[in-house]
């Protein structure tokens, strides 16, 4: 059933023009960067050749470019999820979701599979520059499935907060620019009170406090380092505001 | 209006008396005391409900009596403050699930993605409601006969007009063969004759399903309804089959016209008369006391006076009537 909301969602996405816009202005900007970084590459080669242990193409220029497709996705994600909630309250056509026979998880979960699904393809075309590098060079693959696998986390991340954050309000615009100011105050301020608290040597807090910040979360696996704690805070993250967006569905079958 | 209030009054015994029938198992809805506040106000308040297999039953009020409140409660879309309901015996709190299963639901807005064609959205909603892969295709053929979109199938929703859009939505509760059928305002925005096909649509569900339909338009639940139920306030103040409604009311008085009518006091001279009030220039309403029938005497006299009677019927009470005093009371 979940996979049957996904489809649905997915198809919804794709009828509308929103989700053509995203993709091609997405591949636009990332694909402009990431050219731009390998011209960049190929120009510093000479210099780059003198060091003992030079850093790879993949290090240089695809890394920073995921770095770039998490920001961007940082924008689009909370445009694609207000349609998801939001915009079915707004049209009264939840209705037909909540007198079928399907629990308000299923629901959800159809919902942010249905995103996921397409941010999924957002990752896989974003994959396809690195790939293509192959034809002339290696690159190197360890640190890809790193990049991958992180974008991936941290977009599932994003699509559960602005799902929460579209179950909040009947207001489609409203939940788009809430989820984003929501994304926003987490990358800026999440960042900043993870390095001020593990200055002051609070230790814990910091670690709790990195639950709530998403990019520096995904910093690591730009590095090529599938973090264990990164990992899990992502996950508890997107585990986190599924859940709550689930209670608040229930919640206004309460309160109506 | 002593016999309408005793019919309410008579209301939560009905229960009781559906155990005793012999065919109870038939009962696909039942709910009892469901109650629902927003905060201070009461929307609904109490309200027992009871629906037989095979049953239409029309669901009046005026704006805001709680009527929507109470089918969203009955499709499990709104939590009841208080009250129990179970649809074909599965309670709707502990197993929703299994419970919607049995239920059709259209509401006020209908549910449709405009973006879809109706092929598309029905295919849809046949498999939301968990209708068995095998026999989805025909489920939707079925449901798409049944409210006359055949021709229109390939065409987005959006372009449909309201009529056919209203159709749509009946297609998508009935899709998945619910026992229970709930529609709220199914006919509003229809032209006269998709009213009519919608009517004899909601007859025809009647026969396997069980249908709860509210609507403004009093003739229209006279004309396909087995029971009335009408609301007030969140309140259930009129509960009684369409027949039981016409022995009720339907001989509690005569209407009298007369070309050249006497004093008012010269017509409750006459034997049978209880009381009299002028309904128009020449015409009488006259309440007609228990036991003697005053039609014969009341037509010797106005011959014999010359008083040039030109109508004599008994003064149906009408639903409306009904409708209108129970829910103007308080006002008044």
């Amino acid at each position: 059933m979940i996979f049957t909301l996904a489809a649905k969602e997915l198809k919804a996405l794709f009828i509308s023009p929103l989700a053509w816009l995203v993709l091609v202005l997405f591949q636009f900007i990332i694909g402009f960067s990431f050219l731009k970084r390998l011209d960049g590459y190929l120009q510093m080669q000479p210099q780059l050749a003198l060091l003992p242990h030079p850093p790879g193409v993949t290090a240089l220029v695809v890394a920073p470019t995921y770095g770039t497709a998490a920001v961007i996705l940082l924008f689009a994600v909370p445009l694609l999820a207000m349609r998801m909630i939001a915009e079915e309250r707004r049209n009264q056509t939840m209705t037909l979701l909540t007198s079928s026979p399907l629990t308000m998880t299923t629901i959800v979960l159809g919902k942010f599979a249905g995103l996921l699904g397409f941010l999924l393809i957002v990752i896989a075309l974003v994959t396809l520059m690195p790939v293509m590098l192959t034809a002339g060079g290696t690159i190197d693959f360890g640190l890809l499935a790193a990049l991958v696998i992180g974008l991936i986390l941290t977009a599932a991340s994003f699509a559960a907060v602005s799902l929460f954050v579209s179950s909040l309000t009947t207001h489609p615009v409203g939940a788009a620019v809430a989820a984003f100011g929501v994304l926003l105050a987490m990358v800026l301020l999440g960042e900043a009170a993870v390095e001020g608290l593990r200055e002051r040597g609070w230790q814990a807090a910091a670690s709790m406090v990195q639950v709530l910040a998403p990019l520096d979360n995904f910093d690591s696996f730009t590095r090529g380092l599938i973090d264990s704690y990164s990992t899990v805070c992502l996950i508890l993250l997107t585990l986190t505001c599924l859940a709550l967006a689930i209670r608040r569905l229930d919640a206004l079958r309460l309160k109506g | 209006m002593s016999s309408s209030q005793d019919a309410a009054a008579a209301l939560p015994d009905s229960p009781t008396i559906a155990a005793a029938a012999p065919d109870a198992a038939s009962t696909t809805l039942l709910a009892t005391g469901l109650s629902r506040r927003f905060g201070p106000h009461v929307a609904v308040n109490g309200i027992d409900l009871e629906l037989r297999r095979g049953e239409v039953v029309g669901f009046l009020g005026p704006n805001g009596a709680g009527k929507t409140t109470t089918m969203q409660m009955l499709t499990g879309n709104l939590a009841p403050s208080a009250g129990a309901i179970s649809i074909c015996g599965i309670d709707l709190f502990e197993q929703p699930a299994a419970a919607k299963m049995h239920i059709g639901y259209l509401p006020e807005t209908p549910p449709l993605y405009r973006d879809l064609t109706v092929n598309e959205y029905l295919r849809l909603a046949v498999r939301l409601r968990r209708v068995p892969r095998s026999a989805r295709a025909d489920a939707v053929a079925a449901a798409r006969e049944r409210c006359g979109l055949t021709a229109v199938g390939d065409k987005l929703i959006a372009t449909l007009s309201k009529g056919y859009q209203q159709r749509v939505g009946i297609a998508q509760a009935i899709v998945h063969r619910p026992d229970v059928v709930i529609l709220d305002e199914p006919t509003v925005g229809l032209d006269p004759n998709q009213i009519l096909e919608i009517r004899g649509l909601i007859r025809e569900l009647g026969g396997a399903h069980s249908v709860i339909l509210s609507t403004h338009i009093l003739p229209e639940v006279e004309s396909i309804c087995d029971r009335v139920q009408i609301m007030h306030h969140g309140n259930l103040v009129f509960s009684d089959t369409i027949s039981g409604l016409r022995r009720f009311h339907g001989d509690s008085g005569l209407l009298l016209g007369l070309r050249h009518p006497p004093a008012e006091d010269a017509l409750r001279a006459i034997g049978g008369v209880a009381d009299v009030s002028r309904a128009a220039d020449t015409l009488f309403r006259i309440a007609v006391a228990d036991n003697v029938d005053p039609t014969d005497e009341l037509v010797a006299s106005a011959v014999r006076n010359g008083w040039g009677l030109y109508q004599l019927s008994p003064a149906q009470t009408s639903l409306e009537d009904v409708f209108v005093n129970l829910t103007t009371r308080e006002a008044s």
